[in-house]
């Protein structure tokens, strides 16, 4: 069995959200196409985003595969276009991780807040 | 190699270097794009927020519908363009391929229009 590491697991997190991103862009489309049959409909759509806990999981979850996947990107592309970049791919991959990471606590403090019962916003 | 099939052969390398190429420019546009798109409407506005008076205040101005038609083709190309890689590394057969790749390019195809003629055609109505 192949096991190539870090190398490996960047390439396989790439695909994987690059998939779940573009199936989301799909399903964006439609809820957003919605809009057409006026404002009772559309509000009744982004209700469900805003009020079901599951949806606010998929929401952070669709919000980590962005940004995995938008830091990764930057990643492939020192390693394309800086000579020394291929040698310091498994560091990128860290660095990608840790970006995505780190950005995750502000999304995760909002989106996810209110589910566990804490008031982010005031009013 | 007949010539044809060289010059067949030569435009597909092109047509994968030129691909390459669309990857990293449409990344690192989509880079700001989204990120943008993203921090703006869903964590700098409350979601609770986002409903049909706020899409109608925003898309009085023209700004934001070019932004988000850009948004939309740019992601669109980038992962459909993603997901013909994917097809091809894992859909083996020819006959099956070509199918795989028909659904794609045919559900990219309308929902690119599907999107678009929202961002350009949709009229507020009062509430």
């Amino acid at each position: 069995m192949y096991r190539g590491r870090e190398g490996m697991w960047a390439w396989i997190f790439h695909r994987v959200s690059g998939i779940g991103v573009l199936l989301f862009l799909f399903i964006h489309i439609v809820d957003t196409a919605l809009i057409g049959w006026g404002p009772g409909v559309y509000n009744a759509v982004t209700r469900i985003y805003h009020e079901w806990t599951i949806f606010r999981f998929l929401q952070f979850t669709l919000i980590a595969a962005v940004l995995y996947h938008s830091f990764n990107g930057v990643r492939i592309i020192m390693i394309d276009f800086w000579p020394q970049g291929y040698k310091y791919q498994r560091q990128l991959f860290y660095g990608a991780l840790t970006l995505t990471m780190l950005a995750l606590i502000p999304t995760g403090y909002f989106l996810l807040g209110p589910v566990f019962g804490i008031e982010t916003r005031q009013g | 190699m007949s010539l044809a099939e060289r010059a067949v052969a030569r435009r597909g390398t092109n047509f994968e270097l030129w691909s390459w190429y669309y990857f990293r420019i449409s990344g690192v546009l989509l880079l700001f794009l989204t990120l943008g798109h993203v921090y703006i409407v869903h964590i700098l506005t409350p979601i609770e927020q986002v409903n049909y008076a706020f899409v109608a205040a925003r898309y009085a101005k023209p700004f934001w519908r070019t932004y988000d038609l850009l948004l939309l083709l740019l992601a669109m190309s980038h992962g459909v363009n993603g997901m013909r890689l994917i097809l091809h590394d894992y859909v083996r057969s020819r006959p099956w391929r070509v199918f795989a790749y028909s659904v794609l390019y045919s559900a990219a195809l309308i929902f690119t229009v599907l999107g678009a003629l929202v961002i350009v055609t949709f009229q507020p109505v009062p509430e």
